[in-house]
């Protein structure tokens, strides 16, 4: 009896407080992005009487020659560079330090460790990233992402990396596999599981970054979205329903990673976070 | 094991070679190369280590566009001087330590609520957990236009019951607490996920057993769930630390640490510092910031896994 009422009142309550929460700025969002400029103007939480976000999202593209677009691309080649950088290396580094006991072992684990902990010193990175004339590039802002976010994947990487025997490497050495052949033809298959992980979790941290792009590629040249949108929102204090519907169109890839890889987003931000 | 050494050098010229299939290797080199650490190893040193390790040198000299000159400890001198700048150090740690400990208790409570038997548990985990991957300059903006303290979502409804909201990004005494607030929002679902993680791996037996010695669900909680989350609390307090004491995007995007300086923090010191040329002062930020976590998250999470075998 008191099970049930648990069950279903504080069930509803608990519904209704998420609503309010967590529904209700999203809700915002949206119905702010499809209304006309005047009743955006207001701010209210109101349906619109005239739905207009398909025109907004059009015009949120066109704006500035293209500017959104540029930076949609922009975006998704920093992401799919940097994660597959990333993945490939971190898994190289993982494989070697879970299967070979080096005196080198420590040293790169702390380095991990530190990698993790150690906010980036951000001027000397610039100075760094100028001597390599990779300042304001998207290659430049790429390579500083692989950097800061390795240790966090050859963390994953080793954790999974115990659960693949042994045996599978002293066959494919007795057919006579080299350590290249063995890492990607045996093992790197195997890591499907956490390479998926890997990829949805820092794909979302890449594309969702802004700190790091406001610092290493400032402009709007090489903008991304996170940036655009910062400086959308900075110079324009009038278009309400333009910024929303931007707002509502870089929400969107998450979500989409969300809805698709639910599981192995929480997998990887829990398992990571475990040994962090 | 193979206790052979390989060369780093050695290693890469050999493997450029042979990668065809089918030729065997010689039996003295080791299938797991050092040379694996090399790429990885490449981007990290040049892009991290090496700017970290610059980084406590530049702090001790006047840098600008055109020049730099070594001044000593002058920089930090006029860091812990300033108004402006000693602000943003206590600030740094108001926002860590209030944000954190929000995310632990929140985190827990919900953490109960979400694994006991109510309805809807699917849709209300999803919905909890779904702002920790929404952007951060997304959030930012539309909590300062929820939370404006005349047109704002947030003070209507709270007019509706007769309360004049403050203005929750305009008033010093509120700013701070605003964005850690926002900061909770956003940051609330991983704290809450990762306390699920560890409570439903608690082993149904101890609930049984507690039942059969009449313990009531306070009993539960306090006896069982709260000691055997441990390793749950332990990562949600150093995870949410660390974000919380490097902490930059939000402020940014809500206050840029205004009204004046009342939200800033040591994050946004250095990018302020750095934009208006004080490079050499920007970096001595950064080591402060460098030293502040690391003199915090060390000893802490040494202490909080004391007696714990690292598995």
């Amino acid at each position: 009896m008191r099970n049930n009422t648990w069950r279903f009142g504080g069930g509803i309550a608990a519904i209704v407080l998420s609503i309010i929460v967590f529904i209700v700025p999203f809700i915002f969002i949206f119905l702010t992005a499809a209304k006309n400029q005047q009743e955006a103007t207001a701010l209210q939480f109101t349906w619109p009487t005239e739905f207009a976000l398909f025109d907004n999202i059009v015009q949120v593209l066109q704006a500035r020659d293209y500017l959104l677009l540029t930076a949609f691309l922009n975006s998704v080649i920093l992401t799919v560079g940097a994660v597959a950088i990333m993945v490939i290396l971190s898994a190289m580094v993982g494989f070697v330090l879970q299967r070979r006991r080096s005196r080198w072992n420590p040293l790169v684990s702390g380095l991990v460790l530190a990698g993790l902990i150690i906010p980036p010193a951000v001027v000397p990175t610039i100075w760094m990233l100028q001597t390599l004339e990779l300042f304001k590039t998207i290659p430049g802002l790429m390579f500083v992402h692989v950097a800061f976010g390795l240790s966090f994947c050859v963390l994953l990487f080793r954790a999974f990396m115990a659960t693949i025997p042994r045996e599978l490497d002293e066959a494919a050495i007795i057919d006579g596999c080299g350590p290249i052949r063995l890492f990607f033809t045996v093992i790197f298959p195997l890591l499907r599981s956490v390479i998926i992980t890997v990829i949805v979790v820092q794909a979302v941290s890449v594309f969702n970054d802004f700190t790091y792009a406001l610092y290493f590629a400032p402009g709007d040249e090489n903008a991304t979205v996170q940036l655009q949108l910062y400086n959308f929102s900075a110079q324009n204090v009038t278009q309400w329903n333009l910024l929303f519907a931007n707002v509502l169109l870089i929400t969107i890839p998450p979500l989409i990673m969300y809805i698709f890889f639910n599981r192995q987003i929480v997998a990887g931000m829990t398992s990571g976070a475990v040994k962090g | 094991m193979t206790t052979t050494t390989t060369r780093p050098g050695a290693g890469v010229a050999a493997a450029g070679e042979d990668t065809g299939p089918g030729r065997k290797r010689r039996g003295m080199k080791s299938p797991y190369p050092l040379w694996f650490y090399m790429p990885a190893g490449l981007f990290y040193v040049v892009l991290f280590l090496i700017p970290t390790g610059a980084s406590f040198y530049f702090a001790l000299t006047r840098w600008t566009l055109f020049d730099i000159e070594f001044i000593g400890f002058d920089n930090f001198i006029r860091f812990f001087q300033e108004q402006a700048l000693v602000q943003g150090f206590i600030n740094t740690f108001i926002y860590a330590f209030v944000t954190s400990g929000a995310k632990v208790v929140l985190g827990l409570l919900l953490g109960v609520l979400l694994t006991s038997q109510i309805i809807a548990r699917g849709y209300l985990r999803s919905v909890v957990f779904f702002p920790v991957l929404v952007s951060t300059i997304g959030v930012g903006v539309t909590f300062k236009v929820l939370l404006d303290p005349f047109d704002g979502l947030v003070n209507q409804v709270l007019g509706w019951f007769g309360i004049t909201g403050p203005g929750w990004l305009t008033d010093p005494a509120w700013a701070l607490m605003s964005v850690a607030l926002v900061d909770i929002w956003k940051g609330i679902g991983l704290a809450t996920l990762i306390y699920i993680a560890g409570m439903v791996a608690i082993p149904q037996e101890y609930f049984e057993a507690a039942k059969v010695d009449g313990a009531n669900s306070w009993k539960n909680f306090w006896h069982i769930i709260l000691p055997l989350v441990r390793p749950a609390t332990t990562t949600v307090i150093i995870l949410s630390l660390i974000g919380g004491l490097r902490s930059f995007d939000l402020i940014w995007a809500m206050t840029r640490g205004g009204p004046g300086f009342t939200s800033d923090v040591i994050a946004s010191v250095i990018y302020k510092q750095y934009q208006a040329g004080f490079y050499g002062l920007s970096t001595a930020g950064n080591v402060v910031l460098f030293i502040v976590v690391a003199a915090l998250i060390v000893p802490l999470s040494a202490w909080l896994n004391r007696g714990e075998k690292d598995a």
